[in-house]
């Protein structure tokens, strides 16, 4: 007999297992729903799971998707951590890919080495103006940081849209909502040669390595943990929980505000409508994934960007609608759920049932 | 502004509020239980495709309704099971099957993009649409939108005067009361859960038979999200539901009235209106922390496991 017995201890072989065998069970799950629409399913994880890294090209746009998934994600680890309820990294991302641009459109005739740094600095800051309005409604009017901070990706969105029909137009456009290709002063660099790889790449994995650092040794980052783990030991302990909120927010919203710029003055070179497929709430998804450990989500990035070109290449050779994307999100998001329960339960097998 | 503009606008109100009625009916009943799920979107989104490929199918949108109500109740029981079985969060529960919902309904809809059907029709109510200025703002409507009338007038009953409201709140409030005297609380939060489910899928369906009508993806352009503001702004009372879904439907269809009073104001910029009020509205009801605190169902977000009561 099968029985489900509490554990006296959270299994910490589970918390690392748990992901492992949610992307297991995804990938079984993909396979299924292939053969459902008549694909194999080795050709199913042949384009999930190979082909997004079968050539150096693949990799490289693996990298390029990686960057504003694992920025937006390690903000958000900090948040979650803190019980800071930011769904907002999409509306962030969005803000600070609109205020980098108008930023690198002023700059469009310039060639001066601050042009870059300066239209950076101006999508940083707009991520962190769009976080930082939901932080200051909750801690002041106590509105529900969840909605709120919905609410805001999408006036975000709208706004951005206004901005390409109106002010940030290119003049010589024939009317498309698009702004000007930029000037390569504000343009990222890239790393490599023949590869897409840019800056906001590097600036990705350098900013795990620093929340990592920031949660685990500084006194900040033991507060932000104490403070997930046992509020009412956190508050006994004086800790400031106004402090802890406007530090992970803003740091939430200055990181996907970098991806978004990073978007327009990397890969995209202007502005467009759709700068975003959804990064910052894929983001929700790679910060759970990655256990809302800064370094884990460098690994969570990794796979959600493969999902993310797999979903592209189905679509290109399958015909498969690339909605498909966020379908395996969701379903890998359930998985993870449920195999979570198992850190702090576990089957018991008995034979005692007559007992 | 002319009476008949009025007459016009108010309609609208009440056609564009429907679907946030009949969603955040479902929604109060879930939170009341204790359960917040933040899927709504999903659901709705759901119930939006498989109710406009049932009509599509079968050419009769009495059918469409009726498989997305289904839809909307099978999608609430993924949640249900993770969150009131496995105990899983809450947030996050509802937040993958948002992003599970917008997948799928975009997937399976993909083939359906752009066609039209036959939805319901307005349907006057004798005698009743007769009186001046209501009668055609409230009874001209299609059978849609007088079901939503009667399904709030009939929670109202229910969760005010009888032993199930009695039940549901003792469990939304109290749950290991509850549950000594005898009440199943799982139980009771699984029904309160799959009926959001069920309301989220007409609501879906009235986006895609009534109000559109047709399917294209994400049409429910976040008012799954409204809606959960929406019962923030009730302060979780059913009959206020009703007030708040017409004024949010109003904000949405702002843009009529301003071209109405001759203004001109980028449409792009309006299209932010109803989420710019949806903040302000929260803000205003939130402000006053311990009124909030007293209105709040007590056990909101909170898991229940019956197995540390033995």
């Amino acid at each position: 007999m099968i029985r489900i017995q509490a554990r006296t201890e959270p299994s910490s072989l589970m918390k690392v297992a748990s992901p492992l065998l949610a992307i297991t069970l995804t990938l079984i799950f993909g396979c299924i729903l292939f053969s459902a629409i008549g694909k194999s399913p080795s050709q199913a994880l042949h384009v999930l799971l190979i082909a997004p890294l079968a050539d150096s090209y693949n990799i490289g746009e693996m990298f390029v998707k990686m960057g504003p998934l694992l920025l937006c994600a390690v903000g958000l680890s900090l948040c979650y951590r803190a019980n800071m309820w930011n769904i907002g990294a999409e509306g962030q991302l969005l803000a600070g890919a609109l205020g980098g641009s108008a930023m690198a459109l002023y700059f469009i005739d310039s060639e001066s080495a601050f042009a870059l740094p300066i239209t950076l600095l101006a999508g940083v800051a707009s991520g962190m103006i769009w976080a930082a309005i939901p932080t200051f409604l909750k801690l002041r009017f106590n509105s529900n940081l969840i909605l709120t901070t919905i609410m805001f990706n999408y006036i975000a969105l709208y706004l951005l849209i206004w901005a390409v029909h109106g002010p940030l137009r290119d003049p010589q456009g024939f009317g498309f909502p698009e702004s000007a290709m930029f000037a390569d002063s504000t343009l990222l660099p890239t790393l490599f040669e023949s590869s897409r790889i840019h800056l906001g790449v590097a600036f990705s994995i350098v900013s795990a390595f620093i929340a990592w650092f920031i949660l685990s040794k500084s006194h900040l980052g033991f507060q932000i943990r104490v403070f997930g783990s046992d509020e009412p030991a956190a508050r006994y302990a004086g800790f400031s929980s106004k402090k802890l909120s406007w530090f992970v927010m803003l740091f939430a919203g200055a990181l996907a505000g970098l991806a978004g710029v990073s978007e327009t003055t990397g890969p995209i070179g202007q502005l467009v409508p759709n700068v975003s497929p959804g990064y910052g709430y894929s983001a929700i998804i790679v910060a759970y994934l990655g256990r809302l450990h800064p370094l884990g989500a460098i690994l969570a990035a990794v796979f959600m960007a493969v999902l993310y070109m797999g979903g592209d290449l189905a679509q290109i050779e399958m015909g498969i609608p690339v909605a498909v994307v966020s379908m395996f999100q969701g379903v890998l998001l359930f998985f993870l759920l449920a195999c979570d329960f198992f850190i702090n339960n576990r089957l018991a097998f008995s034979n005692q049932a007559t007992n | 502004m002319d009476s008949d503009l009025i007459v016009q606008i108010l309609f609208a109100a009440v056609k564009t509020g429907t679907p946030l009625l009949f969603i955040a009916l479902g929604e109060v009943i879930c939170e009341k239980s204790g359960v917040l799920n933040l899927g709504q979107e999903g659901m709705m989104l759901m119930g939006a495709v498989v109710g406009f490929l049932a009509a599509y199918g079968t050419g009769s949108a009495g059918l469409g309704v009726l498989a997305a109500m289904l839809m909307g109740c099978v999608m609430s029981l993924i949640f249900a099971v993770l969150v009131l079985h496995l105990g899983a969060n809450q947030v996050a529960t509802g937040l993958a099957l948002t992003i599970f919902g917008t997948g799928l309904s975009a997937f399976i809809g993909s083939g359906v993009v752009g066609q039209t059907i036959q939805g319901f029709q307005p349907i006057a109510i004798p005698l009743l649409s007769d009186i001046p200025f209501i009668g055609k703002i409230l009874f001209s409507h299609d059978i849609l939108v007088y079901s939503s009338f009667a399904m709030t007038f009939a929670l109202m009953f229910v969760v005010n005067k009888t032993r199930i409201g009695l039940t549901l709140k003792a469990v939304g409030e109290n749950p290991h009361a509850a549950n000594a005297i005898g009440i199943k609380v799982l139980r009771v939060r699984y029904l309160a859960v799959m009926f959001g489910g069920v309301m989220a899928g007409i609501s879906g369906a009235y986006m895609s038979l009534v109000y559109t009508p047709m399917w294209v993806e994400n049409m429910t352009a976040g008012r799954g999200w409204i809606a959960l503001a929406l019962v923030v702004f009730a302060s979780w009372r059913v009959g206020r539901i009703m007030l708040g879904a017409y004024l949010f439907g109003l904000a949405s269809i702002m843009h009529l009235v301003l071209q109405g009073l001759g203004w001109s104001i980028s449409p792009n910029l309006l299209a932010m209106l109803p989420y710019v009020a949806t903040v302000v509205v929260m803000v205003i009801i939130s402000a006053d922390k311990f009124k909030e605190k007293l209105l709040a169902p007590r056990a909101l977000g909170k898991p229940f496991d019956p197995r540390q009561m033995a």
